[in-house]
């Protein structure tokens, strides 16, 4: 991926920014990011990442949790990059330390 | 032509629903996207006509839902709307002047679930303001921008750039830094409606152009991510027409006040199409097999030069309004283009806007109202 990117710390919360929201969509089978007059269908992997961004879990966490979903691939590479490229288009970004 | 069950497969859903529920506006714009003759249309829908169209149009896909008008807060069933809207899972964008709005109502909005309110600027002075939209509002607006902070709504902004307010674009964004906006859009007047009547006001001069680009690049520089700006240059000056509505009958749906279906805001201008309305069919046969929806879906009605263009699946051929509207027939590829053989009717229009700004263009600035919609509706 091309796109900018902004790194995110490892073990800080990540949140959604509020003017955005996560949904599924039965009619496009996918999960879809809503904000203002806009939307992005995320598919795959990319919307078993969103999902997992609640505000409470950091990219650690994520990583760990994906893991665990889904055995004996390595993701960390790939969600990463994911996250990323996301926090560069400021769709997410890292909360407070709780 | 007809439709067979495998080529309706191939119709994709309504992603957007657009609902115009008004035409009533207590503001004059000049460059009023609204049809000229809004005057002629039958009676508003119901409240229980637009619930049933936001449930239909959300059975089809559609998650995007934008309410406007006209000034949709005229409207005091506006409240249950958002309420239903929110209900059925829509992301629920109101596209506002910000008149009527008031603490009572943006308690309701919120309560109901309102994701987003658009707020529109005409200027940043509160002369200019005022005058392009024939009122006193500016002050309102501003209150308005607080009410939408408090309730800690994200802050959008939407002000039309024209030839009267484009060297503004400095002093737009600073306002609009001072409310503390998060997305602005500064979108070019584009020619429709009662902007298309006032074209030779407000078409800028390419050098007006290029200073509020590099003015709004400079500021973009220095807010970084804080607001994002949007900036849409108007597509007379480009050479390649816009993917107008993203394909018509691809993505967005809008329903009019008076319940007529429409794959754009404007295209009820065309001729020979009669377009279907949700009183009298429902949006799935209205969205897949309606003739209207069906007339100017894909690429099989082109004519040269789009038929033969590589181009054709990136932009289908532009808008079919403005090709109807200045060559005289919807099926022509949109004159924007350089490739169409009608593009000098959009170049001399282009070429007298680098006249300098003293030129008496023929006709006066035509304010939108009911006075002058009756008067262009004969
Ligand atoms: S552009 Fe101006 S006049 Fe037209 S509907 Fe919007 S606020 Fe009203
Ligand atoms: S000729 Fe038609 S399809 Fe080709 S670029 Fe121009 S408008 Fe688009």
């Amino acid at each position: 991926m091309s796109e900018p990117r902004l790194p995110l710390p490892p073990d800080a919360p990540i949140e959604l920014l509020r003017q955005f929201r996560l949904q599924w969509e039965p009619a496009q089978q996918c999960y879809v990011l809503l904000y203002p007059e806009g939307m992005v269908q995320l598919r795959g992997g990319a919307g078993e990442i969103m999902k997992r961004v609640d505000g409470q879990a950091s990219l650690h966490g994520i990583v760990a949790d994906l893991q665990r979903a889904f055995p004996g691939a390595d993701l960390r590479a790939d969600v990463v990059d994911f996250l990323e490229v996301a926090h560069g288009k400021g769709w997410i970004r890292a909360g407070q330390h709780q | 032509m007809e439709k067979d069950g495998s080529e309706l497969a191939s119709i994709s859903n309504p992603l957007w629903l657009n609902a115009e529920i008004t035409y009533k506006c207590p503001l004059h714009c000049v460059f009023c996207y609204n049809p000229v003759d809004y005057t002629r249309y039958g009676q508003e829908l119901a409240t229980e006509d637009w619930l049933r169209v936001f449930r239909e149009a959300r059975a089809l896909g559609a998650v995007q839902l934008g309410l406007s008008g006209g000034e949709p807060l005229t409207r005091d069933d506006l409240e249950i709307m958002v309420r239903e809207a929110s209900g059925l899972g829509y992301y629920v964008n109101l596209i506002t002047s910000g008149i009527g709005l008031n603490e009572k109502r943006i308690a309701a909005f919120k309560e109901g679930g309102l994701d987003q309110i658009q707020l529109s600027f005409q200027d940043s002075t509160r002369e200019l303001n005022d005058f392009l939209s024939s009122t006193r509002t500016f002050e309102l607006k501003s209150k308005v921008a607080r009410l939408i902070k408090q309730y800690d709504y994200p802050m959008v902004l939407n002000v039309v750039l024209h030839r009267l307010n484009i060297d503004h674009v400095g002093q737009i964004l600073e306002m609009a830094e001072v409310m503390g906006a998060e997305h602005v859009e500064l979108a070019n007047t584009q020619y429709y409606g009662w902007a298309f009547v006032n074209r030779e006001h407000l078409l800028p001069s390419r050098e007006q152009l290029e200073r509020a680009e590099e003015v709004t690049n400079t500021f973009r520089a220095r807010v970084g991510n804080a607001m994002k700006v949007y900036f849409v240059v108007p597509d007379y000056y480009a050479d390649r027409p816009k993917k107008c509505v993203n394909g018509w009958g691809t993505t967005f749906l809008n329903v009019a006040s008076d319940g007529v279906a429409l794959p754009c805001h404007e295209a009820r201008m065309l001729p020979g199409l009669s377009f279907p309305n949700v009183r009298d069919h429902d949006l799935r046969w209205i969205w897949h097999e309606s003739p209207a929806f069906n007339a100017y879906r894909g690429v099989g009605w082109m004519k040269q030069p789009c038929r033969s263009c590589p181009e054709r699946f990136k932009d289908f051929g532009g808008c079919r309004c403005q090709a109807y509207l200045l060559t005289g027939d919807a099926a022509n590829a949109d004159p924007v283009c350089s490739l169409s053989p009608h593009h000098g009717r959009v170049t001399t229009v282009v070429e007298k806007a680098q006249l300098p700004g003293e030129r008496v263009p023929v006709r006066p600035l035509l304010f939108r109202g009911d006075r002058n919609s009756r008067q262009l509706s004969q």
